[in-house]
C-alpha cells in the first residue's frame, strides 16, 4: 500500500556522464506524513536544491521512487504524463523571496493557480480570499506586490502555495529575507497550514532561528540524506 | 482566466504607450509615404481628367507630351478634326517652368491653351474663381495651389498675364499647379528665343553664303522668319464621338497622319508605369526599410519586455502555466503595442498630410493593409521573445 504525504526511496540524481559525472544525490530516502513539517538541512553543495528540483518535478531525477499521495509519481521513470499539471495540482511552492506577478495583486496572485487549471474566476477569488484571511492578509488583497511588506509578501505566497490544496508544500527558504519575529509567523502559519489541510511540508533552510520548530530534520551531506528527530513542538 | 497581458499592460502603461508612440510615429512616416505614392498616381489620373480628351497624338515613336518632348505641327488639327470618328480636337502645349509672382517664383505647369474655344480638350475643367481666358494674349487661369488670386499679374518669360480664373486640382504629373494661357502665348514661352540670341541667330545666318546669296532675292528674309516663327505644339487632344470606340478613331490617324496615337489605358500606363515608376520604386524601398525597422523596434522592444519577466515567466511554468498561456501573454502585448502604435501613425499621417507640399491622399485600403502588415510584423517578431519564454526553465524560479 501507498502511504500518503510524501514518500521517497533511493532516489538519486547524476548530472553528466563518463568521468565528468557527478552524482548529486545517491539514494535519498525520506517520508513526510500529511499535516506534518519537516525540515531539510545541509551545507552549500549538499544536494538540497537538487532534491527540491527532484521533488518539485522541475528536473528528472536519475533512479528511485516517489510517491506522492497514495499515487507513484516516479519510478524509476516519471509515471505521469503531464508533468505541468502535477505541479499545478499536487505541489505547492514557497520560494525564498516571494515571487509574486508583480502586475497581479494580492488575490489574483493567490488565485492565478485554481484559475490555471480552469477554475471560474470568482470562484477563484473567493478561494484566494478565504487563504488570504486565514493567513490575516485579506486586507491587503487589492494591494499589489511592490505596496506588500515583506512578511505580507510571504503570506500571500505562503496562500498561493496553498490554495490548490496540494498533498505537499515544497519551501525553500521561506524565512531567509525576515527578521526573527517575522521568520517565526512564518513558520507557525506553515505549522497551521499543513494541520488544518494535512499537508506535507518540506521546508528547506540555513536559517538557526527556526531549526529548533522541527519534530523532525533531514540532514544532507554530499547528497545522502540522515534523518534525525529535532527538538521542536510544531507549534502544538 | 484573467488576461496576464492585460494586467502587464494595466501595470507599466506608460512603458506601453510611450513605446507605442515611438512606433506610431514611425508607421504615420509609412502611412505618409504610401499616401504619397497614391498621391502621385492619382495626379496622374487628374492630369488625364483634366485634359478632357479620349486620345493624344503626339510626335511618332515618342511617349509624349507629359513623359517625353513631343512636336507637332500646329495646323495638323485641322486634318485630324476630319478623320472619323474625331468629334473635336485642339493644340496644347506643356511647359513645366518657374513662373514670376512679384519678386518670387514659383514652379508651375504653364498650359497652351486654345483661346476663345472653352470647353475644348485641354481647358480647365471647372473655375472656382473667376472666368475662362476670353482673350488670345495675356490672360491667365492658375490652379489654387499656386497662390495666385483673380487680378494678379504673373511673369512668363518676357510676358505678364493678369489671373482671370482660379481652378483646383488641376497639377502636373509631379504634382505641379498648372497656369493655363492662350496657345500662342504658350508657343512663344516654350519655343522663342530671346532678343539677344535672335540677333545672333541672324547675323549666323547673315554670314552663311548659303541663305545669303546675291543673286537671290528674299531668301535670307524667308530663312530668317522661318528661323523665328513657330508653328509647333507639343500635341493635339482628341475627343472622340460616342459612337466610335478610340482605337477606330487612333488607327487611322497613326496609319495616315504617320503620329503616334494613344488612349486613356495607354496614357495611364505611361504615366503610372514609366513616368513614376522611378519614384514609386524608391518609395517601395522606403516602406521595406521602415517595415523592417518597425519590426526591429518591437522586436527589441517585446524582447526586453521579456527578458525583464524571466523569473516571474518561471514561477508561472512551475506553477503550472501552460506554454500557449505564456507564448499567448507575449503575442497579445505584441499585438497590443501595434495596434497603439498603428492608431497613433494613422491620426499623425491624417494629421501631417495636408501640411506636404506635394499631394497625400490616404486610401483606407492601405489603412487595412497597414494594420494588416503592422499586425503581422508585430507577430514576427514577438517569435524571438516566445522562443525565449518557452526556454525558460521553471527551476530557475527554484535557484
Amino acid at each position: 500500500m501507498n502511504p500518503k504525504g510524501i514518500h521517497i526511496e533511493n532516489l538519486s540524481k547524476r548530472f553528466g556522464e563518463g568521468d565528468t559525472a557527478v552524482l548529486a544525490l545517491k539514494e535519498v530516502n525520506m517520508q513526510v506524513a500529511p499535516g506534518e513539517v519537516v525540515g531539510l538541512i545541509g551545507p552549500s553543495g549538499s544536494g538540497k536544491s537538487t532534491l527540491l528540483k527532484c521533488l518539485g518535478a522541475v528536473i528528472d531525477p536519475t533512479s528511485g521512487r516517489m510517491v506522492l499521495s497514495d499515487t507513484v509519481i516516479y519510478d524509476n521513470g516519471w509515471k505521469v504524463r503531464d508533468l505541468r499539471a502535477l505541479r499545478r495540482d499536487k505541489i505547492g511552492f514557497v520560494f525564498q523571496a516571494p515571487y509574486l506577478i508583480p502586475f497581479l495583486n494580492a488575490l489574483d496572485n493567490v488565485a492565478l493557480p485554481p484559475m490555471l487549471a480552469g477554475i471560474a474566476n470568482d470562484q477563484a477569488r473567493q478561494r484566494a480570499l478565504e487563504l488570504l484571511t486565514a493567513l490575516d492578509v485579506q486586507h491587503r488583497a487589492e494591494a499589489m506586490p511592490s505596496q506588500l511588506s515583506g512578511g505580507e509578501q510571504q503570506r500571500v505566497a505562503i496562500a498561493r502555495g496553498l490554495i490548490n490544496r496540494p498533498p505537499v508544500i515544497l519551501a525553500d527558504e521561506p524565512t531567509a529575507p525576515l527578521d526573527s519575529e517575522r521568520a517565526m509567523a512564518v513558520i507557525h502559519i506553515l505549522n497551521n497550514m499543513a494541520r488544518r489541510f494535512q499537508t506535507a511540508v518540506i521546508v528547506v533552510t540555513h536559517d538557526e532561528k527556526i531549526i529548533p520548530t522541527f519534530k523532525r530534520i533531514y540532514h544532507i551531506r554530499d547528497g545522502i540524506t540522515h534523518e534525525e528527530r529535532g527538538e521542536g513542538h510544531g507549534f502544538d | 482566466m484573467i488576461s496576464l497581458a492585460g494586467r502587464d499592460i494595466l501595470h507599466a502603461w506608460g512603458k506601453f504607450i510611450f513605446t507605442g508612440i515611438g512606433l506610431g510615429l514611425l508607421i504615420g512616416v509609412t502611412l505618409t509615404m504610401a499616401g504619397l505614392y497614391r498621391g502621385m498616381v492619382e495626379d496622374g489620373k487628374v492630369l488625364l481628367d483634366n485634359s478632357g480628351a479620349d486620345l493624344w497624338v503626339v510626335q511618332k515613336d515618342t511617349l509624349g507630351p507629359y513623359a517625353e518632348p513631343s512636336s507637332v505641327p500646329d495646323d495638323l488639327w485641322r486634318s485630324i478634326r476630319t478623320m472619323p470618328g474625331v468629334a473635336q480636337a485642339a493644340n496644347v502645349t506643356y511647359l513645366t517652368m518657374q513662373v514670376g509672382k512679384e519678386n518670387e517664383d514659383i514652379r508651375a505647369m504653364v498650359v497652351g491653351i486654345t483661346a476663345g474655344d472653352s470647353g475644348a480638350p485641354g481647358w480647365p475643367p471647372h473655375l472656382v474663381a473667376g472666368r475662362q481666358i476670353t482673350r488670345g494674349h495675356y490672360e491667365a487661369v492658375a490652379d489654387i495651389a499656386t497662390g495666385f488670386d483673380l487680378g494678379d499679374v504673373l511673369n512668363i518669360r518676357r510676358n505678364r498675364y493678369t489671373v482671370v480664373g482660379l481652378t483646383r486640382r488641376t497639377v502636373s504629373s509631379s504634382g505641379d499647379p498648372m497656369v493655363f494661357i492662350p496657345l500662342k502665348d504658350a508657343q512663344e514661352a516654350q519655343f522663342l528665343k530671346d532678343n539677344d540670341a535672335i540677333l545672333m541667330q541672324r547675323r549666323r545666318t547673315r554670314a552663311n553664303p548659303v541663305f545669303n546669296r546675291p543673286g537671290v532675292r528674299g531668301l535670307l528674309d524667308a530663312v530668317t522668319g522661318s528661323q523665328i516663327e513657330n508653328r509647333s505644339v507639343n500635341a493635339i487632344l482628341v475627343r472622340i464621338r460616342p459612337e466610335f470606340t478610340p482605337q477606330e478613331v487612333a488607327e487611322p490617324i497613326q496609319r495616315w497622319k504617320r503620329l503616334t496615337v494613344y488612349d486613356r489605358a495607354a496614357m495611364e500606363k505611361i504615366l503610372i508605369g514609366k513616368l513614376i515608376a522611378t519614384s514609386a520604386r524608391q518609395i517601395g524601398m522606403f516602406l521595406v526599410i521602415l517595415a523592417l525597422v518597425s519590426a526591429a523596434i518591437v522586436a527589441f522592444i517585446i524582447y526586453t519586455l521579456t527578458m525583464d519577466k524571466i523569473r516571474e515567466i518561471a514561477v508561472l511554468k512551475l506553477i503550472g502555466t501552460r506554454n500557449r498561456t505564456i507564448a499567448g501573454m507575449i503575442l497579445q502585448q505584441a499585438l497590443v503595442l501595434g495596434v497603439i502604435g498603428f492608431v497613433v501613425g494613422k491620426i499623425t499621417a491624417t494629421f501631417a498630410a495636408p501640411h506636404f507640399p506635394k499631394y497625400v491622399l490616404l486610401v483606407p485600403l492601405d489603412s487595412v493593409m497597414g494594420l494588416f502588415a503592422v499586425l503581422v510584423i508585430c507577430v514576427l517578431s514577438s517569435i524571438v521573445a516566445i522562443r525565449m519564454a518557452l526556454r525558460v526553465d521553471p527551476a530557475e524560479a527554484i535557484g
